[in-house]
């Protein structure tokens, strides 16, 4: 049998089941300000956005694959573009691109000009320390580290601190070997 | 893009932007599962799921009567209802709520009826937490438009087991305080 083809973001987001994108940004909206709430530090908050980015992250990339029908990436510019055009597009409804790469392929930047969450939010004075979208980091981390690649993710560029776009900075730390769980004379 | 200063100056969005199903209640899920180690019992879980709700659905009643309604307000009660019933649901959940009901026992109550919830799809309650119902959220949601509609009412969310069906379907019950139902009562 032939090997199915990846289908495209676009062909794949049409055929999921699809919320209204005001909903999910007002019940992110909700998420965050219950935990500047509860931890009051700003510091704070966006650890635990990351951390609660990452356990989405680590089951998200589970249905990703499934319905993505993607080959195993060759490499890590593959996989950065497979995130950003099929995995944004799959889940977020937005398209990101890609760019920057430093000269061993192993830091790439991820750019999103359109970003559902953050429709109608304006950062306060009081919060100016917070990554509002740091759930997003999390998520990339969780689902690579899922496919044996231990990696940093970082904001660059935030536009609720006054840039002009999301820039997320992945950084590929090291490819961890799937380790067969069972000895091979048991 | 053109880089608004304040936030009050952009564009409103039409409404039309969609979010895949999973996104959604991955978030969903996180929401709850958080919650879950902030408190000790079911009672707090569900009251702090309704506050989150209430901040949603005080925004969501700003934002549809500008848009959906050219800033008109719901003065009657059947109106606010239906309000709550077609176009907040139609909005947030894709459709119109199941039913709309009047409770027969008490003139204060009335009762939102869905087969299955959107946020309840992929929730599964565990027997040890007996009644508690995600679909609090939800109540929230339906608290928080009321309330800033000037309608103060008390919110829940309960299971109503059907027959020949397998899953509950899920009832948000409104209990409209004292003041609303003598203001109706006066305009007639």
């Amino acid at each position: 049998m032939a090997p199915v083809a990846p289908r495209s973001g676009d062909a794949i987001f049409a055929n999921v089941e699809r919320v209204n994108a005001e909903l999910f940004t007002l019940t992110y909206g909700a998420i965050v300000r219950q935990l500047l709430t509860d931890l009051e530090e700003v510091e704070e908050v966006n650890k635990q956005l990351d951390q609660m980015g990452y356990n989405i992250g680590v089951r998200l990339v589970d249905e990703f694959l499934a319905k993505s029908n993607v080959s195993r990436c060759v490499d890590f510019k593959e996989t950065a573009e497979v995130i950003a055009k099929v995995g944004f597009k799959m889940f977020l409804g937005v398209t990101a691109s890609v760019s920057n790469w430093d000269a061993e392929g192993t830091t790439c930047s991820i750019i999103l000009e359109d970003n559902p969450l953050v429709d109608f939010v304006e950062l306060p004075d009081t919060c100016q320390g917070l990554y509002y979208c740091n759930i997003l980091s999390g998520v990339i981390r969780g689902a690579l580290e899922m496919v044996s690649m231990k990696t940093e993710v970082t904001w660059l560029r935030d536009m609720l601190r006054g840039d002009d776009a999301f820039e997320l900075q992945v950084k590929l730390l090291k490819q961890v070997p799937e380790e067969y769980p069972y000895k091979d004379d048991e | 893009m053109k880089q608004y200063t304040n936030v009050l100056d952009r564009p409103l969005s039409k409404g039309k932007q969609e979010v895949s199903l999973s996104g959604f209640a991955f978030l969903f899920s996180e929401l709850v599962q958080y919650n879950q180690t902030q408190v000790d019992n079911i009672a707090e879980l569900e009251r702090r799921l309704e506050d989150a709700g209430y901040a949603v659905g005080t925004r969501i009643l700003e934002l549809l009567c500008h848009r959906e309604k050219g800033n008109r307000r719901e003065t009657r009660l059947l109106g606010i209802l239906s309000f709550v019933h077609s176009t907040v649901w139609k909005v947030l959940f894709g459709k119109v709520a199941d039913s709309l009901e009047k409770g027969t026992e008490h003139e204060d109550e009335y009762m939102i009826s869905e087969k299955e919830l959107l946020v309840n799809r992929f929730i599964s309650i565990p027997k040890d937490m007996g009644a508690f119902n995600c679909g609090a959220f939800v109540a929230g949601i339906v608290r928080g438009v009321l309330d800033n509609a000037g309608f103060p009412a008390v919110v829940s969310a309960h299971f109503v087991p059907m027959e020949g069906q397998q899953r509950p379907r899920t009832t948000i019950l409104i209990k409209f305080a004292e003041e609303v139902l003598q203001r109706e009562a006066r305009l007639g």
